[in-house]
């Protein structure tokens, strides 16, 4: 099931559309991937990183405010461990080489498949190892 | 594309596309004609001028000169026969002193004094003494005068009023042509006589002739009244009366000139011998005198005409060359011009089509999202009524959906490939990706596209938006000339092991071979109103930039092919523009 912004989740999706990503959790949850937290800019997502360290992220690049670039290199400088899967509408081959520059674990482009997304997110999952 | 054409085939194109193109840029022929007028009128001016006063110069001196040895040969030949004349006065002189008027009437006496003369002056005829009442007391001679009386002769009477006489020529009692010298003396008694003696002709024919040089001359001797002394090669036979107005006396020789009864100029010479009736004249054809003249002024007239001719020649030949040059460094400019403005409209629409297709993508995904848990919703819940239906109605959803994400993704790789870059492309698939803009209009029109590939036609290294720029501006045409059920035929084929052509033939209206060779200039357009005429320029010199090469052969009516042969790795440097990429 997903959760609020307040509790503590696996998978932490972030994304300024909030209709999207409210859909994609939900799509996600019917894949069996239901500990999944949604936020909608950057600044909360790492708030909410730093408060309740999820195992993976998954990032939207464009948003208001601190951008996905500028929350993958601060998760990164403060917590390695966990894996971020950059998933964008506004691709560029720049941004792509960046990203994995930074350590992402995957650079997806919207519209993607769920399939393949949920995929993508278990395989970040397992590498970080760990406890559910 | 008009690489070593002569320069009349050049004007003829420039001159015919002034009337074509309707662009006020192009303004050759006027130049061209301004140039020559004005470079000509510079040049000839003062040629011609050069020659008109040189032609008046000569003319004047030529006739100075031909009047110069006229009147030196009347000079010389007046003093001869004055000299001559004298002479035969001081010889009867001299007898009327030596011998007595007895001894002169003696016969034996005077023949005796004749034949002394006759052996130092053969030109002496006879000698006669004659009385004051006009009778011959004595003659020596071949004519029987002896009892002959002068007293009503001119001669007789001037003589004896002026102490001696020169006669006219004349023909007397002896009846051929002679002239007469007389000198007056008085006898022991007071009575005055005269020796007279006659002179042959021949002598004045002799002096006439000294001095000619020239055969076209006529020179002769007349009289006071105009009667030929000596004969004439054209005025009349001796002792005729001239045509010619007879010169006032006068010591100096005169040069006049006057018209023949044939109307013909001629240049006259007259010398008046002093003491005696003769006039001696020259007298010659102007024409004649002057045929080095004529001679000179016609090679005048020729080096004119040649020299209007070479400078007429070299300043065609020179404006039609730097026409040509402004032509051609204007067309640079143009397509540079054109380029640039194309280049920056590309970008523009590059930046365009990145924006749009990024914010398309935003809903797009919530759609497809939306729709996806749409269908989650439908897979995972027990069935229901017309739960197909809505699952294939989902499924169209999502299909539509993701038809929109590949063209926001081609709009996208479209934007990148603004910048020449060079990358791996196989023809085909750059070849079907252009026919994917074209596909609706294809469609709706019935079009018959085939794409026919060689085998081993190599993957070239070029640039992938300017090809398909190329491409699509070809096909594009096609599709103009083609009607609805038209075909058009895509072969693509290896040249050499260097090169990969392209070739695009369709089965339209084909261009008029008159086109054909104009069909790739700028502003070249048979669209009328609708063509702006730069894009098979455009595409000309892209193909050109990655090192390749664009023909085009058609038949009215029947076909038009276009060739594009593209080598397989472009060389460095070719590359140009700007990065036009939008990507965020």
């Amino acid at each position: 099931m997903s959760v609020s912004a307040t509790t503590t989740a696996e998978y932490l999706l972030v994304d300024d559309e909030v209709d999207f990503v409210v859909t994609l959790a939900e799509r996600l949850e019917l894949r069996h991937l239901d500990s999944v937290a949604v936020v909608h800019d950057g600044e909360t997502a790492l708030g909410y990183i730093a408060a309740h360290t999820p195992r993976v992220v998954v990032l939207d690049l464009r948003m208001p405010g601190t951008g996905g670039m500028e929350v993958l290199k601060t998760v990164k400088e403060r917590h390695p461990e966990i894996e971020v899967i950059i998933f964008t509408g506004h691709g560029s081959e720049k941004e792509r080489m960046m990203a994995l520059e930074l350590g992402a674990f995957a650079y997806l482009e919207k519209p993607v498949d769920i399939e393949q997304l949920a995929r993508t997110m278990q395989e970040a999952r397992a590498r970080v190892g760990g406890e559910p | 594309m008009t690489h070593g054409k002569g320069l009349g085939r050049k004007v003829r194109e420039w001159w015919v596309e002034e009337d074509s193109v309707d662009n006020t840029l192009f303004r050759y022929r006027r130049l061209w004609v301004s140039i020559i007028v004005s470079t000509a009128l510079v040049s000839l001016i003062p040629l011609c001028i050069m020659v008109v006063v040189n032609y008046y110069q000569y003319r004047k001196a030529f006739q100075e000169e031909v009047k110069h040895p006229m009147r030196l040969l009347a000079s010389n030949a007046r003093q001869s026969l004055q000299f001559y004349l004298d002479e035969r006065l001081s010889v009867l002189n001299y007898i009327v002193r030596d011998k007595s008027f007895s001894e002169l009437c003696d016969q034996k006496e005077l023949t005796r004094v004749f034949r002394n003369l006759k052996e130092n002056h053969k030109d002496f005829i006879d000698v006669g003494v004659i009385e004051a009442d006009g009778d011959q007391r004595s003659y020596v001679g071949p004519y029987g005068l002896l009892d002959k009386n002068y007293n009503q002769q001119d001669w007789f009477k001037e003589t004896l009023l002026r102490g001696s006489f020169v006669s006219d020529v004349f023909m007397g009692f002896r009846k051929f042509p002679h002239f007469a010298i007389a000198v007056r003396s008085v006898n022991e008694d007071g009575q005055a006589y005269i020796l007279r003696a006659t002179f042959d002709t021949s002598i004045l024919i002799r002096i006439r002739e000294a001095g000619n040089t020239r055969a076209s001359r006529d020179i002769f001797i007349i009289n006071r009244e105009g009667v030929l002394q000596t004969p004439s090669k054209t005025v009349g036979r001796i002792l005729e009366r001239v045509k010619l107005s007879v010169p006032p006396l006068a010591k100096a020789t005169r040069i006049r000139e006057e018209r023949d009864p044939d109307g013909r100029m001629r240049v006259i010479g007259c010398a008046h011998v002093g003491n005696s009736p003769f006039i001696y004249i020259v007298m010659e054809r102007r024409d004649t005198l002057l045929t080095s003249w004529f001679t000179l002024r016609n090679r005048l007239l020729w080096f004119l005409a040649v020299s209007v001719v070479v400078i007429m020649i070299v300043i065609l030949a020179g404006a039609t060359y730097s026409i040509n040059r402004i032509r051609e460094a204007d067309n640079k400019r143009l397509s540079i011009l054109h380029k640039v403005e194309y280049t920056a409209k590309m970008a523009s629409i590059g930046r365009l089509a990145a924006g749009v297709a990024h914010e398309i993508n935003n809903p797009l995904a919530i759609i497809n999202e939306k729709a996806g848990l749409f269908k989650d919703l439908l897979t995972y819940s027990e069935d229901f009524p017309k739960k197909e239906k809505f699952l294939s109605t989902v499924e169209a959803i999502l299909g539509s959906v993701d038809r929109c994400a590949r063209i926001t993704r081609r709009l996208l790789r479209f934007a990148k490939h603004m910048d020449i870059r060079r990358e791996p492309i196989n023809l085909e698939s750059l070849l079907r990706e252009v026919l994917g803009f074209l596909e609706k209009e294809s469609a709706y029109r019935s079009l018959e596209i085939n794409i026919d590939v060689q085998e081993g036609v190599p993957v070239i290294e070029s640039d992938r938006g300017r090809l398909q720029q190329v491409f699509l501006n070809i096909i594009n045409n096609a599709f103009g000339a083609v009607g609805d059920g038209g075909r058009i035929n895509i072969y693509i084929a290896r040249e050499g092991d260097n090169h990969a052509s392209v070739t695009i033939r369709d089965n339209g209206v084909g261009i008029p071979p008159e086109h054909l060779q104009n069909i790739f200039e700028p502003f070249f357009t048979t669209k009328e109103k609708h063509g702006t005429g730069l894009g098979l320029s455009i595409t000309y010199g892209i193909v050109e930039k990655l090192g390749g090469k664009i023909r085009v052969d058609s038949q009215v009516g029947e076909w038009t092919k276009f060739t594009v042969i593209l080598p397989v790795t472009i060389e460095m440097g070719a590359q140009d523009g700007r990065n036009a990429s939008t990507a965020g």
